[in-house]
């Protein structure tokens, strides 16, 4: 059994280097594929990102009345963050959004003196929402609109929502974000099929080249499992080959790319890149092997059937 | 040791036959060659011993053992008594002749002491010590052919089954290789030989089988080569 296990590894290995142009061939179909893999990864990724960067900009702000009480406001703004699609809920209050007035003007003349002379702080307290999604502001501005109207009617104490103005942008958004996010999938689906498809398509060339060896191992007697374990093991070295490969190419690549994402997207792949090798390298290495170690047994085994 | 009985093999358009109603035996330390035409039905014979391909009816039957109804997975067991050599060799490329014959040993499961000791044995039968480590492209025919021949009794089988081994092989190359065979059926193994050769059969003066479509026509004690 050792016996076995032991020569079935040498002739991998001899077979390996023996057949060095098929192998290096099969190695680098394979390392273009996972390249593409793991690029569409990467991008997957910044994708992501950037949408979730987008997203964070959006969200509906409250105005309430300057007279409102505070109890009222206080109330509003725990049944808001109590909603299940609510993520976040920033609430300013009158004196804070006074003094984010005086600092913004600090240097317009005019507008302190209008304030000083009005005695009174004119502004209201404001809470700013941001959803879970951008597909659920729909809800919430509902909730909102809800909530004006029952208190409306005595002393109002939401002076103002702006979701009605930012309805048109926000919709626009939600509908780029899922389209996108569809495109990409589906781009990605294909890139990863062709990826394992070729790379299948070229073991199992090189397995033809050996298609008479498999047959003359056979006539000697052979066992199937002796026959097919050196192919097996070379298809598994095709795969960590190409994969770390592809991971020592992806590199340099994201070098020279991480600062400039970091620019446009505000997502620095590099640093992605960097801090998830592990996933990286399983993932990319991991799908190599198994590519390898499938192709390889399927393509012997048509050859086995004499 | 090998016996045919009442075997025919159809092609699949079910009217051209390969072998029709063949019975024959042939006794252990037997050297039988078996002459004929191209399309006599030669090659399938022999096929039909190492259980490449199947009959149509009848059996073929190795010492008690109906061949035909070895289960696959115990082939490659059963090849393993049998020794075969082809007429175009049939090494493998990409190995050297000592790793081509240490190969048929491995696939049967032989330990590395005994590899050790059999291969150069094997080498030395056939007079290619110094060309151990070439591998067959760097060889002439009749050097492939000794490697196929080496590769064929290392694991010293009950029997060699050999496909025109002189086929592609000139005069002397021919020669050499019939010398082999003979030195290894006075060793003691049943040899099976098809060949086109007219000189080597009559230098032989062994058992010949003559077949002509599929049949067997002849089938002499000391034969000569008639057709």
């Amino acid at each position: 059994m050792f016996t076995g296990i032991r020569r079935v590894v040498r002739a991998g290995f001899v077979g390996f280097w023996r057949s060095a142009y098929v192998s290096l061939a099969s190695i680098f179909v394979m390392m273009v594929a996972l390249f593409v893999i793991g690029s569409t990864m990467l991008i997957e990724q910044l994708l992501t990102s950037s949408l979730s960067t987008l997203q964070s900009k959006v969200d509906i702000n409250v105005y309430f009345e300057p007279s409102a009480p505070q109890e009222e406001i206080d109330a509003v703004r725990k049944a808001v963050a109590a909603l299940p699609d609510v993520a976040h809920v920033t609430y300013l209050s009158r004196e804070d959004a006074l003094q984010r007035y005086r600092e913004r003007y600090q240097n317009n003349e005019i507008a302190m003196q209008a304030l000083n002379e009005l005695g009174e702080n004119p502004l209201g307290a404001t809470i700013a929402i941001q959803a879970r999604e951008t597909s659920q502001y729909e809800s919430i501005a509902r909730f909102l609109e809800e909530q004006r109207t029952q208190t409306a009617a005595q002393n109002p104490i939401i002076e103002d929502i702006n979701y009605a103005r930012n309805k048109e942008s926000i919709d626009t958004l939600t509908s780029i974000i899922a389209a996108v996010e569809r495109a990409s999938f589906i781009t990605m689906l294909v890139l990863l099929i062709a990826a394992v498809l070729i790379s299948f398509n070229t073991i199992r060339l090189a397995i033809y080249t050996s298609r008479e060896e498999i047959g003359i191992m056979r006539l000697v007697g052979a066992s199937n499992t002796f026959i097919r374990g050196p192919f097996m093991l070379q298809g598994v070295m095709y795969g960590v080959i190409s994969g770390v490969l592809a991971l020592l190419i992806l590199y340099p690549v994201l070098v020279w790319l991480g600062p400039r994402t970091e620019l446009y997207f505000e997502f620095n792949l590099f640093t992605y890149f960097v801090g998830n090798f592990t996933y990286f390298f399983v993932t990319l290495v991991g799908i190599g092997v198994a590519i390898g170690l499938i192709s390889s047994t399927l393509a012997v085994a048509r050859y086995l059937r004499v | 040791m090998i016996y045919f009985d009442n075997v025919s093999k159809l092609y699949s358009d079910g009217r051209s036959a390969a072998l029709q109603e063949v019975t024959f035996q042939i006794a252990p330390k037997e050297f039988v060659s078996i002459v004929g035409h191209s399309g006599a039905g030669k090659t399938t014979l022999l096929k039909m011993i190492i259980a490449e391909d199947r009959p149509t009816s009848g059996q073929v039957y190795f010492e008690s053992l109906d061949v035909h109804k070895i289960p696959r997975s115990r082939l490659p067991h059963y090849r393993r008594k049998i020794g075969t050599v082809f007429q175009d060799f049939k090494l493998l490329p990409n190995k050297t002749a000592y790793e081509n014959i240490a190969f048929a040993m491995e696939a049967n499961g032989r330990t590395d002491e005994e590899i050790a000791e059999n291969v150069p044995q094997a080498l030395a039968l056939v007079d290619l010590d110094d060309k151990a480590w070439n591998f067959p492209s760097e060889l002439s025919g009749g050097e492939k052919q000794r490697v196929a021949i080496a590769r064929a009794i290392v694991n010293q089988p009950d029997i060699i089954v050999a496909d025109e081994p002189t086929g592609n092989l000139d005069p002397i190359a021919t020669y050499e290789v019939v010398q082999i065979l003979r030195k290894i059926n006075d060793l003691g193994t049943t040899v099976i030989m098809t060949t086109h050769n007219k000189g080597v059969i009559d230098e032989l003066g062994r058992r010949v089988i003559t077949m002509d479509e599929g049949r067997i026509v002849r089938d002499d004690e000391t034969g000569k080569y008639v057709l």
